[in-house]
């Protein structure tokens, strides 16, 4: 599985020079960033709808278990059953149980982040089952054995030619002498083979937008329509969620449902939003017969408690990660989580340690766009520094990096002393920058010179200027 | 997994410190059966409260956008022939698969010689199929289909064309308003294995984010509103 073991700087290195990524990414820049604005633009209610939906749920966060209970009761109440899961290996035992009981060979997926959090599939494949991704974007970056690289549109790295290439070798059904070059051509191949399997499958697995806790319902939200070939075929539906999908009433995922498409692909409504509860009804001719849910908590209880609480209010539609100069330039895989962007820089090391993922609250830039567009209004630049301090609190920021701040430390704490160094080293790279201004080369900057000049800068530092204008002003009021 | 379910539960409520006050217990616990029992609306969109006719317009509108078709009829009689010049024109199957549902097969099929009509729920080979709406939503041009003995939910996924009749008068404003209407209509508590709100045929943008309708649902999503508002379909 992609993406590879290499370290994340590594990874970055690699990303930036890869020109296909390049090409992709233009796609990710240009679509998701206008179609938000205009949609949220249309809707003269959208800054009062992402109070709402923050307000419902931190109160839900605030009575997590209570609300469980509830949903609990009404999943078991209606027919269902409830599978409390504290990991990923509980998790994937509860869904292989199932499977097995079901006698399942073909087990087809919806689009499920949670999916991918406890990496279901190999346990499926290993276990002589066949999983099949159903979402467009997830059957081809399953096809080519990597991970999603983004949360709502998975292939969004690859270009079409590369799609045709694989769908060319995998599809040996189809005459090879056949159009695969355009859209249309690759999305009518897919729905083709897929339709297969979802009428041949046992089991249909889809993640939740959201679980209701008055009415035990599961809410998904598409626009292929897979989801629900996925669950309504199947004699077997199971649902994979973690714990904080949880909202109160039906009126709350109203609420949530109109900040959700807007913010994620600029839609007004997204084309299917399913809601799902307990199994086919006794005088119901179709529908699965038997629901199970698995509810993953996964390190989700312990962020609750502390600095992280507000991280559980997401709802992964992707505008952070879509408006992220980081993410465009570096793209899903780099970032070599399940979580990319900066809802992945803020999870990642809350599900695998700090130790493990230190790097990632490092790919930002504190350029706010993340916390400008989240419906959540989730401050992930705060939560990003949060990781940065404990990071260093747990000595796992570099040598260099602890060295470099330790410096800038002794001199912040002198002011006198930083105001002349700063003032020289200004003078000092002014000078080197000669009559163009700029530095081609630099010690200690090799990062930023490798790929740009790096501006010379021109006069006096920030400090001295300040304390010029503010006597200015003082100046003026006298 | 019963032996996590207590872990699980046992770790939110440290992390939330229940057990300290049972005051504070108490006083979260009545919180959450108040909150579910009161149904409390967020904002709802201005654009979504018109009188009735304008709620049509808008649906209407709204669903185009979203590259449904729409077309009028005045009375439940008119829908054979409504399906059978819409197949014509578009050069569909005249074969359609009815959902079991009494208000659509007791239509007068008998006028349209040339369709071919069948019900219960899809299969994989049917073309065309036909369903109620438990109601239009005006805000974003949605439509509310609910599961039961009557509308079989393959109906609305597997067919290439879902065509949609769809009562004036079951046109509402905001989505809010369909669940006030399914707790009125089946009883408060009660709940379909399955609600689906359909805006639209199916579409993905998973390749180069260009659009492209048709990914595993309908291809093509038709819906004929009827006008008359005293009578069902």
């Amino acid at each position: 599985m992609s993406p590879p073991d290499r370290s994340f700087s590594e990874n970055v290195r690699v990303a930036v020079a890869d020109p296909q990524l390049r090409r992709a990414m233009h796609h990710v820049k240009e679509g998701f960033i206008g179609k938000r604005a205009k949609a949220a633009a249309r809707l003269p209610e959208f800054e009062t709808l992402r109070d709402a939906a923050r307000d419902i749920k931190d109160h839900t966060l605030a009575h997590l278990d209570l609300y469980l209970e509830r949903y609990e009761a009404e999943v078991t109440g209606r027919g269902g059953h409830v599978h409390w899961c504290a990991g990923p290996a509980e998790a994937r035992a509860a869904i292989l149980d199932i499977c097995r009981q079901a006698g399942a060979r073909t087990v087809t997926k919806g689009k499920s982040m949670i999916g991918e959090e406890i990496d279901i599939n190999a346990h499926l494949e290993a276990a002589g089952m066949m999983p099949v991704e159903t979402d467009l974007g997830e059957y081809i970056v399953q096809m080519r054995h990597e991970r999603p690289s983004h949360i709502i549109a998975p292939a969004v790295h690859l270009t079409k030619d590369l799609i045709e290439a694989d769908f060319r070798a995998q599809h040996r059904q189809f005459p090879a002498d056949r159009s695969l070059s355009e859209v249309p051509e690759l999305v009518d191949e897919a729905r083709q083979v897929l339709r297969q399997r979802f009428l041949d499958a046992d089991v249909g697995i889809t993640g939740a937008n959201f679980l209701v806790a008055e009415t035990g319902s599961s809410i998904i939200v598409t626009n292929e329509g897979n989801g629900d070939l996925t669950q309504i075929l199947p004699r077997v539906h199971i649902v994979i969620a973690s714990l904080e999908k949880m909202v109160p009433t039906l009126e709350d995922a109203a609420t949530i449902l109109r900040v959700l498409a807007r913010s994620a692909t600029g839609q007004e409504f997204s084309t299917y939003t399913t809601v799902s509860t307990g199994p086919k009804r006794p005088d119901d001719v179709d529908g699965p017969e038997v629901y199970h849910v698995i509810l993953l908590d996964n390190g989700r209880s312990d962020l609750l408690d502390g600095p992280f609480r507000e991280i559980l209010r997401c709802i992964r539609c992707g505008a952070c990660i879509n408006h992220c100069p980081v993410y465009h330039a570096i793209g899903g895989h780099a970032y070599g989580s399940v979580y990319p962007g900066p809802i992945g820089a803020v999870l990642t090391p809350a599900l695998e340690g700090i130790e493990a993922a230190a790097d990632l609250p490092e790919a930002s830039t504190f350029c706010g766009r993340c916390e400008a567009v989240c419906p959540m209004r989730i401050p992930l630049p705060k939560l990003l520094r949060h990781w940065r301090e404990r990071a260093f609190e747990r000595r796992v920021t570099p040598k260099t990096v602890r060295a470099g701040i330790g410096v800038w430390a002794f001199f912040a704490q002198r002011p006198a002393l930083y105001g002349f160094a700063t003032g020289l080293a200004a003078r000092l790279l002014g000078m080197l920058g000669g009559r163009r201004g700029r530095i081609a080369r630099l010690p200690l900057a090799g990062g930023w010179t490798r790929f740009r000049d790096l501006p010379a800068p021109e006069g006096q530092t920030f400090r001295s200027q300040w304390a010029t204008r503010g006597a200015a002003r003082k100046g003026q009021r006298s | 997994m019963s032996g996590d379910r207590e872990r699980v539960l046992g770790s939110l409520r440290r992390a939330l410190g229940r057990g300290r006050d049972a005051a504070a217990d108490a006083a979260a616990h009545t919180a959450v059966v108040q909150r579910i029992a009161s149904r409390q609306r967020g904002p709802i969109p201005a654009r979504s409260q018109l009188d009735p006719v304008q709620q049509v317009e808008l649906f209407e509108t709204m669903a185009r956008e979203q590259a449904a078709t729409v077309v009028h009829v005045a009375r439940g009689d008119g829908v054979p022939a409504a399906v059978a010049d819409y197949l014509k024109a578009a050069n569909l199957p005249p074969r359609v698969r009815v959902a079991p549902d009494a208000a659509l097969t007791a239509l007068p099929w008998d006028g349209q010689p040339l369709l071919e009509i069948s019900t219960g729920r899809a299969a994989a080979e049917d073309p065309v199929s036909l369903t109620g709406a438990f109601a239009g939503i005006a805000e974003t041009g949605t439509l509310m289909l609910r599961s039961g003995a009557s509308h079989p939910t393959t109906l609305n996924f597997l067919p290439d064309v879902h065509i949609v009749v769809l009562r004036a008068a079951d046109v509402v404003g905001p989505y809010e308003d369909v669940w006030d209407r399914l707790r009125a209509r089946e009883g408060d508590g009660v709940m379909p294995r399955t609600v689906n709100f359909v805006t639209g045929p199916s579409r993905t943008a998973d390749i180069e984010q260009t659009i492209q309708l048709g990914a595993h649902g309908p291809r093509r999503l038709h819906i004929i509103l009827i006008d008359e508002t005293d009578e069902t379909p």
